[in-house]
C-alpha cells in the first residue's frame, strides 16, 4: 500500500469511525455473529446482544509474556487483568481465541505463566502462533502444547454453532523482503477444507498477522493473504480477525470483515507514525486505555457478527 | 642464537598464516535500532568478523540463506559472524522479512 493509499484509507475513515467508537466504549472485542457477519458493538448494544445472541466467543492476543521493557514492565500482570475482564462477562462466552504471540521469546517458563493466567478463564482456548513463540532452538514448545491435531505449522479449522472457524498460520518461512505468509501447502489444504461448503455459512478466519495489507513498510499484511479470501468469494460472511499490531483496526469490504485486537501487553504506533512498530511507550496511566480484548456475539438468524473491543481500562 | 631466531620467524610467521596474506582481521559491527540494519551495507575483507547487535525492545535475528543464522536475540544481545569466503551476503530478520541487510566480502 503507498502512502496515498493510507491517507485515502484515513479519509475514508468517518465511517469506521462511528465503528471504532463503538469499540471504543469496552474492555475487549465481543464480537456477535449475528447471521453471519461479526460486528463490533459498543457496551450497551453488547449487553443486549449477550441477553438474546446464541453464541458469544473472545478474542486475545500479542499476550507477549516475557515482555518487561519500558512499555509494559508487567506484561503478565496486564494478560492477568484481561482474564478478569473475560471472567468478569455477563454471559460466559463459549470459548476463546488467540491470535498469537502468547510469549515473548519462547521460553518454556513464559508459556507455562501465560497458560497459568488464560487458564484461568475456565474457557475452551484455540490458539494460533505468532512469531514470537517459534523462536526456541527446536521450535516445539509451541506445537508441543498448542499444536496438537494441527496441521503443518499448527493450522486447523473447527465448526461452532453454524459458524466454520478456521485458524491459519502466517508467520513461518517468510521471505527478505516480503510479508506474512501462508504458503501453498497451507491454502491447498484451506481450499480442500473450504470444499463443500454452503455459501451461507458464515466463514472466520483467524491468524496473528493481517490476513489483509494494513501497512506493507511495516510488513503488517501476508504475502498470499488474498488468496486465502479468494476462497471464500461468494460466501456471505466472513470475518478475518487478526492481532500483531497491537491496536483495533477494522475495515469491511462487501461481506469481509477485517479487525485486529489490541494486545494485552503493550501498544505499537499507528502506521506511519512512529520510526518504527516497536512497543509505544505511552503514560502509565494511559497504558490500560490502550491495551484490551475483544469479545464477539453470534446471532443465528441475523446477518451480522457484532465485535467489541474492550480496553482494560478508560 | 641464529637457530632460535629462525624457530621465532617460522612461529611468526604460522601465526599470520591463518590471516591471509598478513592482513589485519577487523572486527565490524552492525547496529538494529528501528527495525532497521546499520549500515544496510557493509564491505569486509575476507576474514573479518561482523558483530549484530540489537538494540531494540523486540528481539530480531540476523539470516542469509544457507550461510548464517541467528537465534533470537532480545534486546543488547549479538551475533557473530566470520567471513571465510568473498561474496554478496544478503540477510534478512527472519522475523520481520522487511529488515534487509547485505554483507559485502571482498
Amino acid at each position: 500500500m503507498s502512502d496515498h493509499d493510507h491517507h485515502d484509507e484515513e479519509r475514508g475513515l468517518s465511517r469506521r469511525t462511528v465503528l471504532e467508537c463503538m469499540t471504543c466504549a469496552g474492555t475487549g472485542v465481543l464480537w456477535t455473529i449475528s447471521g453471519g457477519v461479526p460486528h463490533s458493538l459498543g457496551l450497551v448494544e453488547a449487553a443486549n446482544a449477550a441477553e438474546t445472541s446464541s453464541m458469544t466467543f473472545m478474542q486475545i492476543s500479542d499476550s507477549h509474556v516475557g515482555f518487561d521493557k519500558p512499555a509494559n514492565p508487567n506484561a503478565l500482570g496486564t494478560l492477568e487483568e484481561a482474564i478478569n475482564k473475560v471472567k468478569a462477562m455477563p454471559k460466559k462466552p463459549s470459548f476463546m481465541i488467540h491470535t498469537g504471540d502468547i510469549s515473548h521469546l519462547s521460553k518454556a517458563s513464559e508459556f507455562d505463566d501465560a497458560d497459568r493466567i488464560i487458564s484461568q478463564a475456565k474457557l475452551d482456548v484455540h490458539y494460533v502462533p505468532g512469531e514470537h513463540d517459534f523462536l526456541d532452538e527446536e521450535i516445539k514448545f509451541y506445537k508441543d502444547r498448542y499444536g496438537k491435531g494441527t496441521k503443518g505449522a499448527g493450522y486447523y479449522s473447527f465448526d461452532a454453532n453454524g459458524v466454520h472457524f478456521v485458524g491459519l498460520v502466517n508467520v513461518v518461512d517468510l521471505k527478505a523482503g516480503g510479508l506474512g505468509n501462508l504458503g501453498a501447502e497451507q491454502l491447498a489444504w484451506l481450499a480442500d477444507d473450504l470444499k463443500g461448503k454452503s455459501k451461507s455459512t458464515p466463514v472466520v478466519f483467524f491468524a496473528h498477522i493481517p490476513l489483509w495489507t494494513v501497512y506493507p513498510q511495516w510488513g503488517w499484511g501476508t504475502e498470499d493473504g488474498a488468496r486465502a479470501l479468494e476462497l471464500v468469494k461468494g460466501f456471505g460472511s466472513v470475518t478475518v480477525l487478526n492481532g500483531h499490531i497491537h491496536q483495533v483496526m477494522q475495515k469491511v469490504e462487501g461481506n469481509v470483515t477485517f479487525h485486529t485486537a489490541r494486545s494485552t501487553a503493550f501498544p505499537q504506533p499507528a502506521p506511519g507514525t512512529a520510526p518504527s512498530p516497536g512497543p509505544m511507550k505511552v503514560e502509565d496511566a494511559k497504558l490500560r486505555s490502550v491495551l484490551g480484548i475483544a469479545s464477539i456475539d453470534f446471532k443465528q438468524g441475523d446477518q451480522k457478527l457484532a465485535i467489541i473491543d474492550t480496553p482494560l481500562a478508560g | 642464537m641464529t637457530r632460535t631466531l629462525l624457530r621465532g620467524l617460522i612461529l611468526a610467521a604460522a601465526l599470520l598464516l591463518p590471516l591471509g596474506a598478513g592482513a589485519q582481521a577487523q572486527e565490524l559491527q552492525v547496529t538494529i535500532d528501528n527495525f532497521t540494519f546499520a549500515p544496510a551495507e557493509l564491505k569486509v575483507k575476507v576474514g573479518d568478523t561482523v558483530t549484530w547487535t540489537n538494540r531494540d525492545d523486540i528481539p530480531h535475528t540476523v539470516v542469509s540463506a544457507g550461510k548464517f543464522r541467528s537465534k533470537a536475540m532480545d534486546t543488547d544481545n549479538t551475533f557473530s559472524f566470520t567471513f571465510t569466503s568473498a561474496g554478496d551476503y544478503k540477510y534478512f530478520c527472519s522475523l520481520h522479512p522487511h529488515m534487509t541487510g547485505m554483507i559485502k566480502v571482498e
